[in-house]
């Protein structure tokens, strides 16, 4: 199977392009501030040094969220678009579940956040089973301080990747010994991972609604939905 | 005789509608869908940007297909893709202009980045082929500007409002008068229904710029509006909209006339979302009877608001022009044209 993996969900944009679990080529970026303006030039360049056409692929995996809403947008219109209009399989992957699989130990619990602002995370608790990540605590968007209970009352040793300065010295103090840390680029994206998890994964049946997971609602629809419970959301949008 | 039939497939999401667009040599629409999120931002009484990027990915792939599937269209018949890269909003521009370069790549099909602006004037070229030079009134919910047009995809500002848009202040002043965003409708119905009895102030109107300034009558419409309620009395409404719509009027009216004066054109072009009100369209065809020889092209009152056809129009001239784009093409939410050379 040919693939294109590719994940722009936060800082570090990563690409892979990949014959079964054989990488053809790949590039990680952690420096750039513009996705929206280097993603097609590195896909088309990767393609070229695999010798690849577009039309060669049989599947394209991304990185569906959570992540920046903006980088999210880039990675799935890129994907969505490419499936559709080639006709080739569409698969998302967790953001944190590809950094999760940067860890091969059997077993081994890895937990993974992004900073989510105001001492908020998104994040998601993995168990390493058969080299894939299978999900413990659900990926969620929630207040680092009602996570970190929950990580501790797993009360076993995990390895805490992801955007960690905020929260290093309270992982510490609540998880002790049980804490497990490794050197910063494991918690870095890779576009292999990704794509290595997204062959094992069934494609989305429908690419036309496929969207991001945000895993939050904007502000201004949180407060409508609030106010008005029970209104259906179905009708927003029209063709005319 | 066999003559290539230029396909270009165009798309357009710099605010609140995503619209893919099939146009046949820059003259002929094969379809335009166009899918509008108002009544989603109407829950807000304006336009969310996340919320409008949200649903523009919602929306982009069936877009695609529907435009295809109606033209009757493959994708090997296609010329060349073509997409807004601005002004507008940077969230919502970035998934038509993903979408664009993602189709482009995918079929080897060259790259065509367009002005919004520039789609809004070429949306006339429904009506008949533009002829040059040209001047063209654009008139929209984030822009009020005069742009000369003396030649194929040369565009020129010779004057822009300095505050709002006169969209904009419809939008502002709609809100006092109760009425939701988009206000320009209902505000031009009720307009039709009052007199102009209140005699606002007609901004820059004496100066010899040809810019434009809506933000003084904006706010001598609200003041007229909060003092009545101070003292208990009520306004009819309809001659509140006849008062204001007819100051706008006027302003774009005087100096659209006075720059027609300045720079001798065969076309006047008149485009953009604001160009559906009833009352401009009016009230230009009356004056322009004072200048014989020029055209007055007035933008189709179905492509007056966003959408790709006019976006397919305008990149045609680029095609010819061989004006392309590359891969690494970006949104560019303050993209504006060049002013004029004094």
């Amino acid at each position: 199977m040919k693939v294109l993996a590719l994940d722009t969900s936060n800082q570090t944009l990563s690409v892979a392009v990949m014959s079964d679990d054989q990488v053809l080529a790949t590039t990680t970026v952690t420096t750039t501030r513009k996705h929206g303006a280097h993603l097609l030039p590195i896909i088309k360049e990767s393609m070229q040094i695999a010798k690849l056409k577009p039309a060669d692929l049989d599947r394209v995996v991304v990185a569906d969220g959570p992540g920046s809403y903006t980088g999210l947008r880039i990675g799935v219109t890129t994907a969505k678009t490419l499936a559709d209009t080639l006709s080739i399989e569409l698969v998302g992957v967790s953001s944190l579940g590809a950094i999760a699989a940067n860890i091969m130990a059997e077993n081994q619990l890895v937990a993974v956040m992004f900073d989510g602002r105001n001492d908020n995370v998104f994040a998601g608790v993995y168990r390493i089973q058969n080299g894939m990540p299978v999900s413990v605590i659900e990926d969620q968007h929630i207040p680092f301080e009602k996570l970190l209970p929950q990580i501790k009352a797993l009360a076993e040793p995990v390895v805490v990747l992801g955007d960690l300065d905020a929260f290093k010295e309270r992982l510490k103090t609540a998880l002790e010994a049980n804490l497990i840390q490794y050197p910063i680029e494991l918690s870095l994206p890779s576009a292999v991972q990704l794509g290595r998890l997204g062959q094992r994964q069934a494609p989305v049946s429908d690419v036309t609604s496929f969207v991001p997971r945000y895993l939050r609602l904007t502000k201004a629809e949180a407060d409508w939905q609030k106010q008005h419970p029970k209104e259906d959301s179905s009708h927003y949008v029209e063709k005319v | 005789m066999n003559v290539e039939r230029n396909l270009i497939l165009a798309f357009e999401s710099s605010c609140d509608e995503t619209s893919v667009a099939v146009i046949e040599n820059g003259e002929k629409i094969l379809s335009n869908i166009v899918a509008t999120q108002i009544k989603s931002h109407q829950r807000f009484g304006g336009v969310v940007p996340e919320v409008a990027s949200r649903h523009h990915i919602e929306q982009i792939t069936d877009c695609i297909d529907l435009a295809m599937s109606e033209a009757a269209v493959s994708y090997e018949d296609l010329s060349a893709v073509a997409v807004t890269y601005g002004p507008g909003l940077v969230g919502a521009l970035l998934i038509g202009v993903t979408a664009a370069k993602t189709v482009a790549y995918a079929h080897d099909l060259p790259l065509i980045p367009v002005n919004h602006m520039a789609g809004h004037i070429y949306a006339a070229r429904y009506v008949k082929p533009i002829e040059f030079p040209a001047l063209a009134l654009l008139v929209s919910g984030g822009h009020t500007e005069l742009v000369y047009l003396a030649g194929p995809g040369q565009f020129e500002i010779i004057g822009e409002t300095r505050d709002d848009a006169a969209g904009e202040a419809y939008d502002k002043i709609g809100r006092v008068l109760g009425i939701n965003y988009p206000a320009g409708p209902e505000v031009d119905r009720l307009a039709h229904l009052g007199q102009d009895t209140f005699h606002f102030p007609r901004a820059m109107d004496d100066s010899k710029s040809f810019d434009f300034s809506f933000s003084g009558l904006k706010s001598a419409f609200i003041n007229t509006v909060h003092h009545a309620d101070q003292i208990g009395e009520t306004l009819k409404r309809e001659d509140l909209a006849a008062s204001f719509q007819q100051a706008v009027v006027d302003v774009l009216a005087d100096k659209t006339m006075r720059a027609l004066d300045a720079y001798p054109v065969k076309q006047l072009i008149l485009a953009g979302g604001v160009a559906a009100n009833h009352g401009l369209r009016e009230r230009l065809d009356s004056e322009l009877t004072a200048f014989s020889d020029v055209e007055f092209l007035k933008a189709p009152l179905k492509l007056c608001g966003d959408n790709a056809a006019m976006i397919g129009a305008a990149a045609y001239v680029s095609y010819q022009l061989k004006q392309f784009g590359d891969m690494s093409l970006n949104a560019d939410p303050s993209l504006e044209f060049d002013w004029i050379a004094s």
